[in-house]
């Protein structure tokens, strides 16, 4: 496909979303097409770099994340505090079930090689674990929304925010000092060569902070990526016929206009085409890289499972590592801190899980 | 599936296009929104409250 032609399905992306749902959606969706060229173009990640502080001691993807996210707390914060209303942050409740489900997710995205951003940039480049692992994600979040309110019952703390306990500039501080502390420890566990991030990723955590606090003014919310997932989930179960205005979740009067609206009225569904589209034009516009490595029938399967669970557990956690660890601990949200030490916990369990797990196929004429 | 894999530029294909078949099969369905009351657009500035849906929110 030539560069034109890339350029071209951006413009004709924007301008769809332009024509169906007006011109906020227009610019999501270039937000989200800039997270996709962010990430797939810098090799920005979470999964990743989670995996390579736990198992080759190598903490700069780590620290990029940590950068990104202070980055956008310190204008995201008293940029909400000063909208009088017109924005929200990523505040929600820390529960019994959320952190169970955070630790979930955290294994999970180790075996499915993505988080939920990583899985739309992985699906958008051609990856295959990717590609699978979003069809299960779509149907895990999907499935996830049916149960959300018996977890809920399990208990929750009232939503607290740092800020709410130490005022705005308080709550600025203190998310800063918790993501200089973590980023301290991850220096220290790091082996010497592995602490500082190179340039590129300098540059990556700078975007990708500079697009949030963008998706924040723009959208109204923070950046986001499981709700979309499961409304596409719900959209396609309304197609084939499922009665979703018997359910709780799809009943409420916000989630049963979102399903009846186009999904280019829904933000979190716009940036995740754009990004997924973003991540497709930056695979086309470079060199073809190859395919993922072989699986065995069962790795596979344990992909496309994989993904299923990392959709319903991102769904009862609320939120991924990008609308619970990302945007929840930039906003100044203890779930969005409370999400990270289960998730990590979690992640640790599955980098073990996914050798285990994502079994490489037989070759041919190879000793067994 | 694991004699031949498609390659990337496939799968990406196939990937985005099924979730560009989703739009707009989803829009043939629902239409467009009312071209009379878009949201503004840009949320800071609107006077107005959020009314987007978000993973954090149950």
């Amino acid at each position: 496909m030539a560069r034109a032609a890339l350029v071209l399905l951006a413009l004709a992306l924007a301008v769809l979303a332009l024509v169906a749902a007006g011109p906020r959606a227009m610019l999501l969706m270039l937000i989200g097409l800039g997270f996709g060229l962010v990430l797939e173009g810098l090799r920005f990640g979470f999964a990743g770099p989670w995996r390579m502080l736990v198992a080759e001691r190598d903490a700069r993807g780590f620290l990029a994340q940590l950068i990104a996210i202070g980055a956008t707390a310190a204008v995201a914060i008293p940029l909400i505090a000063a909208a009088g209303g017109e924005l929200q942050g990523a505040a929600a409740p820390v529960g019994v079930a959320m952190i169970a489900a955070a630790f979930v997710f955290g294994a999970a995205m180790q075996v499915v090689m993505g988080c939920g951003s990583g899985t739309l940039v992985n699906a958008g480049s051609g990856n295959l674990v990717g590609a699978l692992a979003l069809a299960g994600f779509i149907a895990g979040s999907f499935a996830g929304t049916l149960h959300l309110g018996a977890f809920a019952a399990l208990g929750t703390l009232p939503v607290l925010t740092l800020q709410g306990v130490a005022g705005t500039g308080g709550g600025v501080v203190l998310t800063l000092a918790g993501l200089g502390l973590v980023g301290g420890l991850a220096l220290r566990a790091a082996a010497p060569g592995r602490r500082m991030p190179p340039a590129r990723l300098w540059l990556a955590a700078g975007l990708i902070a500079a697009l949030a606090i963008l998706n924040l003014v723009v959208a109204g919310q923070p950046w986001g990526v499981v709700y979309g997932l499961g409304l596409w989930g719900a959209k396609i179960a309304a197609g084939l016929g499922a009665d979703l205005g018997a359910t709780a979740f799809w009943a409420q009067p916000g989630n049963a206009q979102r399903l009846a609206e186009t999904i280019l009225a829904d933000v979190t569904s716009v940036t995740n085409i754009g990004l997924i589209a973003g991540a497709f034009i930056v695979m086309r516009w470079r060199a073809p890289t190859a395919q993922v490595a072989r699986l065995a029938p069962r790795g596979w399967l344990a992909v496309i499972l994989g993904g299923l669970v990392l959709g319903y557990s991102a769904r009862v956690a609320m939120g991924c590592n990008v609308g619970a660890f990302f945007s929840g601990i930039a906003s100044g949200s203890l779930h969005g801190w409370v999400w990270f030490a289960a998730a990590f916990a979690g992640s640790r369990l599955g980098v073990g899980l996914r050798g285990r797990l994502l079994v490489p196929a037989r070759v041919a004429g190879a000793p067994a | 599936m694991s004699a031949a894999r498609p390659t990337r530029r496939v799968v990406g294909a196939l990937a985005l296009g099924a979730v560009l078949a989703l739009v707009l099969l989803d829009l043939g369905r629902t239409g467009g929104l009312d071209p009379l009351a878009l949201p503004p657009p840009v949320a800071l500035g609107s006077g107005l409250a959020p009314t987007g849906a978000h993973c954090t929110q149950g």
